[in-house]
């Protein structure tokens, strides 16, 4: 008797436990989505576990994915790649933001050409995606870079095979330099690709690249420099050939009008500046304006908040950018703005 | 003592005969409902894929199978590409793969000298064991390179003049495409093949063989008068495993076969079969029309093995009626 009785006491102290745990402190923010910010986004997860303890589970299952799981509220946040339009939040009741940066990297694969030795601009770059350039010695990729050796072989265009935001951006990029391209192909995280050999994911891109002789491809910048690959230097908005390099990519950040951007709906390619590398993205965060967990809700925007303030470091350690100050500060006060529990707003403004 | 004609007043074997009725009714009830699972799985997955292709097939109706456009921007989509690069990776693996396992299954059966059988034997079983993801990493990382830089250039030289191997030897000498899928699915589908055929050649009775054997008949005529004939089910049967698994496979073929949503009569252009397509792009996919187009892929790809399947029933159903003819 004695013993049932203290197993129905510990049953009912752990049940009361867990309950209290539930309403008083949340120990863990969920999120999914891109897989792009992933390793940034792991990385303050364990510094931000180590400080307070809370921990994010984070899914990096695709944009597509995590604007999927938003919208059905199984996690407290989505990420994507691709920033939804200002329609589409209102119709679902989201709010955006942007958490981190990054840009997208030519890449080639050419003996004797040595790392951002190569010079493109934009018409030249989306012709050899178009599959009208298809040879290196093209007069017009001759005429870019005058006394380069270069040889008399076919270009093989390596793509990627899955939807992406890392397409999304390079596609917005092409689209604006290139009419026919914006005709003729278009802008999405997934197009109709005229030529080339598509490899799965920013990994599967690279390894093509890097297995086949005389190709050319996109990755993300981490993925660039990680695999030491040969980029290609690109002519900007300014006219000036510029290298990939997390100051350009932050130039290119710092011109781009998010005052007036609604929903932080910005696209940070072909920017102007002098600096600015023309092929560059930011990573977003969706949330629900109306939290039906708060304490979830506010428990990430803490996160990011931390994130915002102490990532830094971090970020650009995994060659990420981190978003400029004047451009969190706006975000936070739409935090306060429109992200509403049952009691109000569920950030402070300050 | 009293119990004994107590006993005999209800004899134990009626006892019995009762518990092994019921326990007759409960074991056809558990295997007849395990029997009805497998069937209303198939039949849910069937209703399933539908309801999803639904709003695709209703779009793009029959064309949907003879358009070759992949477009996610404009949201127009057709299966062929996926269709032509599914079956003709898998048509290339077969013609591979039939001969090579006939011929080992043969081997290890009838000319092996005994000791060699088990190694053989283990071999094949490991090979069927490797999961799929290892034969792609090895396809791209190793067979791709090699391809690339010693066999395809040689065939392309080689054939480049012959008529009609000469067009569908043709393509960039990138390692990867139509032909390098073909092959890897040929090295995984061997050892299944290999297995059934190996394991149906054991049972063929010794007596059968012995006997053509004393008549003075040769080992090639043994194989062909009486192994083949008695064990033809079995052979059919190892030859649609092989081919089902061919048709479905999705991460080995992925990683070799390019991605790429054209048609090309050269084998070595990249191109794209249903299973990588869905493995690509189901998790990006937004938008009611690209997920109801990747579903309506997924449903042609069952109606495809369907079809195998019901051609290799034909085929054994024709085959026994020829017998005693």
């Amino acid at each position: 008797m004695r013993i049932t009785f203290n197993k129905a006491l510990l049953t009912g102290l752990a049940a009361l436990a867990i309950c209290g745990s539930a309403s008083a402190a949340v120990s863990q923010i969920n999120g999914a989505g891109a897989t792009f910010p992933y390793p940034a986004y792991s990385k303050w997860a364990s510094a931000y576990k180590d400080k307070t303890g809370v921990k994010l589970n984070y899914q990096a299952i695709g944009s597509g994915g995590g604007i999927k799981q938003i919208e059905a509220r199984t996690v407290d946040f989505g990420a994507s790649d691709a920033p939804l339009k200002a329609k589409e939040l209102d119709k679902h009741g989201l709010m955006q933001f942007p958490m981190v940066m990054g840009g997208v990297v030519p890449v080639v694969n050419v003996k004797g050409i040595e790392p951002g030795k190569l010079k493109l601009d934009g018409p030249t770059f989306a012709k050899i995606y178009m599959g009208e350039i298809t040879s290196w010695n093209d007069p017009a990729i001759q005429k870019l870079n005058p006394g380069m050796d270069l040889p008399d072989s076919k270009i093989t265009v390596v793509h990627r095979s899955d939807g992406s935001g890392t397409t999304w951006i390079f596609t917005s990029y092409l689209s604006k330099i290139s009419d026919q391209w914006k005709s003729k192909v278009g802008h999405a995280k997934a197009v109709a690709w005229p030529v080339g050999v598509g490899g799965k994911g920013n990994q599967g891109v690279a390894s093509y690249v890097g297995r086949i002789k005389n190709s050319i491809g996109y990755v993300e910048y981490a993925y660039a420099l990680q695999n030491h690959m040969t980029y290609v230097s690109l002519k900007n908005k300014d006219g000036n050939f510029v290298q990939p390099t997390s100051e350009n990519f932050q130039a290119a950040a710092a011109n781009a009008d998010w005052k007036n951007a609604p929903g932080f709906y910005e696209v940070l390619t072909d920017q102007p500046g002098a600096k600015s590398w023309p092929i560059t993205g930011a990573s977003f965060i969706l949330m629900y304006k109306d939290a039906k967990n708060p304490e979830a809700a506010q428990a990430a925007l803490k996160f990011f908040d931390w994130s915002y303030a102490n990532g830094d470091k971090m970020a650009e350690d995994l060659d990420y950018v981190p978003m400029p100050d004047n451009v969190v500060e706006l975000v936070e006060k739409t935090w306060s703005q429109e992200i509403k529990g049952k009691n109000g707003p569920l950030w402070p403004a300050k | 003592m009293s119990d004994i004609p107590a006993e005999a007043g209800s004899p134990l074997h009626v006892v019995r005969r009762r518990a092994g009725a019921l326990g007759d009714r409960l074991f056809h009830g558990i295997t007849g409902l395990s029997a009805i699972l497998v069937l209303a799985v198939i039949i849910g997955i069937a209703i399933s894929l539908l309801i999803g292709a639904w709003p695709a097939l209703m779009k793009f109706g029959l064309g949907f199978l003879t358009s070759d456009s992949w477009n996610p921007v404009t949201n127009d989509y057709g299966a062929l590409v996926a269709i032509y690069g599914t079956l003709v990776t898998s048509l290339i693996a077969m013609l591979i793969a039939v001969p090579v396992s006939f011929g080992i299954a043969l081997f290890v059966t009838e000319l092996s000298p005994r000791w060699l059988r088990r190694p053989i034997s283990t071999a094949i079983e490991l090979l069927a064991a490797i999961p799929s993801i290892i034969y792609g990493m090895w396809g791209l990382f190793v067979f791709a390179p090699f391809m690339s830089n010693y066999v395809q250039p040689w065939l392309l030289d080689t054939f480049e003049h012959v008529p009609l191997l000469g067009s569908l030897i043709a393509g960039p000498p990138i390692g990867i495409g139509v032909f390098t899928a073909g092959l890897i699915l040929a090295i995984m589908v061997i050892p299944f093949i290999t297995a059934v055929m190996r394991d149906t050649f054991e049972v063929v009775p010794g007596v059968l063989k012995e006997s053509s054997y004393a008549l003075g008949a040769t080992t090639w005529e043994v194989v062909r008068s009486v192994i083949l004939p008695y064990t033809k089910t079995g052979v059919v049967g190892g030859i649609m495993l092989g081919l089902g698994r061919a048709l479905g496979e999705t991460m080995a073929v992925t990683f070799v076969i390019g991605n790429s949503h054209n048609i090309n009569l050269g084998l070595f252009y990249p191109g794209n079969s249903i299973a990588a397509t869905l493995a690509n792009e189901f998790t990006e996919a937004d938008g009611q029309m690209y997920t109801s187009a990747l579903i309506a892929l997924g449903l042609v790809l069952f109606v495809i093995t369907l079809i195998v399947l019901s051609l290799a029933r034909l085929l054994l159903m024709r085959l026994s009626a020829q017998e005693g003819k």
